[in-house]
């Protein structure tokens, strides 16, 4: 099947029940996207579907269908992204970074949305990310140094 | 000596003296591995970036940007320019590679300092001999030689610097620590802009030729080997390229025996894994339950102690002639570690040798336990440290490793394991449950005379388990003339392991939980109450021990996060401060935590301010704060939600959702302040954890009342 990966159209010879969460990380090669949980839980497997934050290990790859795919190797191709990547290195949020990838593209949806969020905003749109090192304060911060970038 | 060493300059760790390490510098030998190569840290390349490796393990700590920045420092080299290499795990040329036990800094501090000087002394010398200059004319800023008017690149002189004799690190020059430029500034983690691109590895992104995906399936009940599993319908199911059992090690914590299946992706592995039908042997480890454990403790509580551990004075008569006697049971479960990376690692078996891929906290133990059970020469297998997506002492243990390495044996091709989280929680290394029944005498004037522990933990033949133990001289032993303490061991067969400050997250919260109704029993303010009983500044316990401590730096840190929380202010109904302090890992914590309680019993942690020390120097201060929030905010999942439980021999949870961890709507603002006395710089990974439950304990008894000394904390006790 096809899919449209950052801006590319990818071929994947991939079972259609395969989550695309391994469909990227296994087939593709596509190694950014994390595994956490494999329940919905965590968000370290989001990517974004027409530019709306999804979980990866949920989404099999036939529901995709012709829905442009971003995952955190495209997120630098958006504006937003790039200001919260910057503010993501200067503000050091991550500790062991594993669940970046997932709150980068759950907050870059947010700003596309919601340009100067609310404190409201942010935890209404991050609180399905877990950061199991606790850099919440930290990713708060960064999104509120984007919005402001 | 191998030739391989001997060909490069290094640095090793011998005798102690004054706190730190003696630093020996080998002669450097002709011939180095590289040119530039000043010693194991330090490679400086005739052209371009100074390398700097990184040799310890990183998870989350920032321990491969700071220090590496402690190196840089010394030598004078342009941070902004400098390339952070990670090592492989190598012991012999490195020192401790660990990641625990918040020791890497009180480790290596001193000796990277030497380490970044002795490079920078080489590159000077040989400047003073290409330039015909006296040496004591030099100068060096950011990576270059200054004489005069005339600068020039390290590189410059890296060929001919590298060919000198090292210098005797001991004696080696540092600097004044007030010309400190790079230590001590905000420097953020050197990989996160790797991170934030999805470009920086994991260990479970390591990818090899021909690799296949392993799942590996294992008795929720540890210790029950297979008896039989349909191996040959899983084999034929789609995607999955081989299956097969794999049989137990018999020693205690040694490979657990189970089906490993072998697919095109993680995927197919697990899909098939979950047709997977397998009949267990028994297992020694059927007994354990919850519900049969809660009653043994409580049939302990009625008997003295089976362990006497430590005593000093006459407790039974000081409680006799006590004007009061406050007793109180402590209570907490065991709690997993849920390192969002979850459990993998990749191997390749080729012969006798084995390479590794792990994201590991301790390397070396690995590495001993892999050649054990395979059978190979520890020389024979190198390990690749990969950056670790979470520790908290999960990693500190090794079992993955053994297992990827006997997978990629029997299937003879190399292997990436990867665990689910359902492996992971019910696998896990636990926290250790514990209860403590606790008594306390005080005199007419409200001070502590007498203390009284019998603690019940977890072990086996009479030997607490991993993380299970009390030390004799725990915290308030010393402090208290009339002090016992004894133990109960409840009977485990499940893994245990260190988490995130062992021991001390638990006492922590029962010994700051039981100071505060002795504060108020007393009818003292608990912040007055704690100083009172600290006392003057003293050293408390042996002073060469890690567990000494002086009380002087603790009553230091409980009054700045007094007064940075202002203690004592009129607070709204139903709302509290509560204050606790804990010293462990060599680091002095207290911290206030304002709470508000709703008349359904919903708590809201308002705000929580935290001040620490951890000696002279915060090395990355923008790093030391992150630690310290993220050991706060770890410390209040505790509070919450985690809490580990047996039925018929095994863990009941499964995922985050019997496990939840605090979200971004539930993080309270944290401030934290460091005060910087004159004493070595000790390490951050732990010591804000332990005064965190008992904080919010004590804050949520002043806003209702309710005294909660069960974790995790019951809060349906607090409806109005």
């Amino acid at each position: 099947m096809k899919l449209n990966i950052n801006g590319k159209a990818v071929e994947v010879n991939a079972d259609p029940d395969m989550p695309l969460l391994w469909a990227l990380r296994d087939i593709l090669g596509l190694t950014g996207t994390k595994f956490g949980c494999g329940a919905g839980f965590c968000g370290a497997c989001t990517v974004q579907l027409d530019g709306e934050p999804v979980r990866g290990c949920q989404t099999p790859v036939s529901a995709v269908g012709t829905a442009k795919i971003t995952t955190i190797e495209g997120l630098s191709a958006s504006a937003w992204g790039r200001k919260l990547q910057d503010a993501w290195v200067a503000l050091d949020v991550p500790q062991c970074g594993y669940c970046q990838a997932g709150q980068l593209l759950a907050a870059e949806a947010l700003l596309r949305s919601t340009p100067k969020p609310t404190d409201a905003d942010i935890d209404a749109a991050m609180s399905g990310n877990l950061c199991r090192c606790a850099t919440y304060t930290r990713i708060r911060a960064a999104i509120k140094q984007a919005a402001a970038a | 000596m191998t030739i391989e060493l001997s060909r490069r300059s290094f640095l090793f760790a011998s005798a102690a003296i004054g706190g730190g390490l003696y630093l020996g510098l080998s002669p450097q030998p002709v011939g180095a591995a590289e040119a530039g190569q000043l010693n194991a840290w330090v490679v400086i390349p005739p052209t371009g970036r100074i390398r700097i490796m990184a040799s310890n393990p990183e998870v989350g700590q920032g321990i491969r940007t700071s220090l590496p920045m402690v190196i840089a420092e010394e030598l004078d080299a342009d941070w902004a320019a400098v390339e952070i290499v990670p090592t492989m795990a190598d012991a012999k040329l490195y020192g401790r590679q660990v990641a625990g036990g918040s020791q890497a800094m009180p480790t290596h501090y001193e000796n990277m300092r030497r380490v970044g000087a002795a490079a920078r002394a080489m590159i000077l010398q040989a400047a003073a001999t290409a330039w015909g200059v006296p040496l004591a004319e030099l100068q060096t800023d950011k990576g270059q030689v200054i004489h005069g008017q005339r600068r020039a690149p390290y590189g410059q002189f890296a060929a001919a610097a590298s060919a000198l004799p090292a210098p005797d690190a001991a004696k080696v020059a540092v600097k004044d620590p007030k010309n400190f430029r790079l230590i001590g500034s905000f420097q953020p983690g050197v990989n996160n802009r790797a991170i934030v691109s999805g470009k920086q590895d994991y260990g479970i992104d390591a990818v090899l030729p021909g690799m296949l995906h392993a799942a590996f399936h294992k008795s929720g009940v540890q210790r029950a080997a297979v008896k039989s599993a349909n191996i040959d319908a899983i084999k034929a199911m789609p995607g999955v390229r081989d299956a097969f059992i794999v049989p137990a090690s018999p020693e205690y914590e040694g490979l657990l025996g189970g089906v490993a299946i072998l697919a095109d992706t993680t995927w197919h592995a697990s899909r098939a894994r979950s047709a997977l039908k397998v009949e267990w042997e028994e297992s020694p480890a059927a007994f354990q339950s919850s519900a049969a454990w809660a009653k043994m403790a409580a049939e302990a509580k009625a008997k003295p102690p089976a362990l006497p551990i430590h005593s000093t004075g006459d407790v039974t008569t000081a409680m006799a002639g006590a004007a009061k006697r406050i007793s109180a049971t402590y209570e907490y479960p065991f709690i997993p570690h849920l390192p969002l990376e979850p459990i993998n690692c990749t191997a390749r078996v080729t012969g006798d040798r084995v390479e590794i891929w792990a994201p590991t906290q301790n390397p070396e133990p690995g590495r001993q336990a892999v050649a054990k059970t395979l059978g190979v020469p520890l020389e024979n297998i190198s390990i690749h440290m990969m950056r670790v997506g979470g520790g908290f002492g999960r990693r500190l243990q090794n079992d993955y490793m053994v297992e990827a390495a006997m997978i990629a044996r029997m299937a003879g091709r190399p292997v990436k394991l990867t665990w689910t989280r359902e492996d992971d929680v019910t696998q896990d290394f636990l926290r250790p449950g514990g209860w403590h029944h606790l008594e306390a005498g005080l005199d007419t004037a409200g001070r502590v005379v007498a203390w009284d522990n019998h603690f019940i933990s977890y072990g086996r033949d009479g030997k607490f388990a991993r993380a299970a133990g009390i030390a004799p001289n725990d915290f308030p032993a010393g402090m208290v003339d009339h002090f016992r303490l004894g133990a109960t061991i409840l009977p485990l067969i499940h893994t245990t392991g260190f988490l995130r400050a062992p021991g001390n997250n638990a006492f922590g919260f029962v010994t700051q939980g039981f100071i505060d109704e002795l504060a108020h029993a007393a009818g003292a303010d608990p912040l007055q109450f704690r100083r009172d009983f600290l006392g003057p500044a003293r050293i408390i316990g042996d002073p060469n021990s890690r567990a000494s401590y002086n009380t002087g730096r603790m009553r230091a840190v409980l009054d700045k996060a007094a007064a940075m929380a202002g203690w004592g202010r009129k607070l709204p109904a139903r709302s509290g401060l509560g204050i606790g302090f804990h010293f462990s890992h060599l680091g002095y914590f207290a911290n206030v935590i304002e709470a508000s309680v709703s008349k359904d019993g919903a708590v809201t942690v308002k705000k929580i301010w935290v001040a620490g020390d951890v000696g002279r120097q915060i090395v990355n201060p923008v790093g030391a704060i992150n630690q310290v929030q993220g050991s706060v905010l770890d410390a209040l999942n505790a509070c919450r939600n985690h809490a580990v439980t047996f039925a018929d021999g095994a863990i009941e949870q499964r995922n985050f959702g019997d496990l939840p961890l605090l979200r971004m709507d539930e993080a309270p603002p944290i401030e934290v302040s460091f005060l910087t006395p004159d004493y070595p710089v000790t390490g951050l990974g732990e010591p804000a954890y332990p005064a965190v439950a008992p904080a919010l304990a004590n804050a949520i008894f002043q806003a209702t009342g309710k005294r909660l000394r069960t974790l995790p904390f019951d809060f349906s006790v607090l409806k109005a």
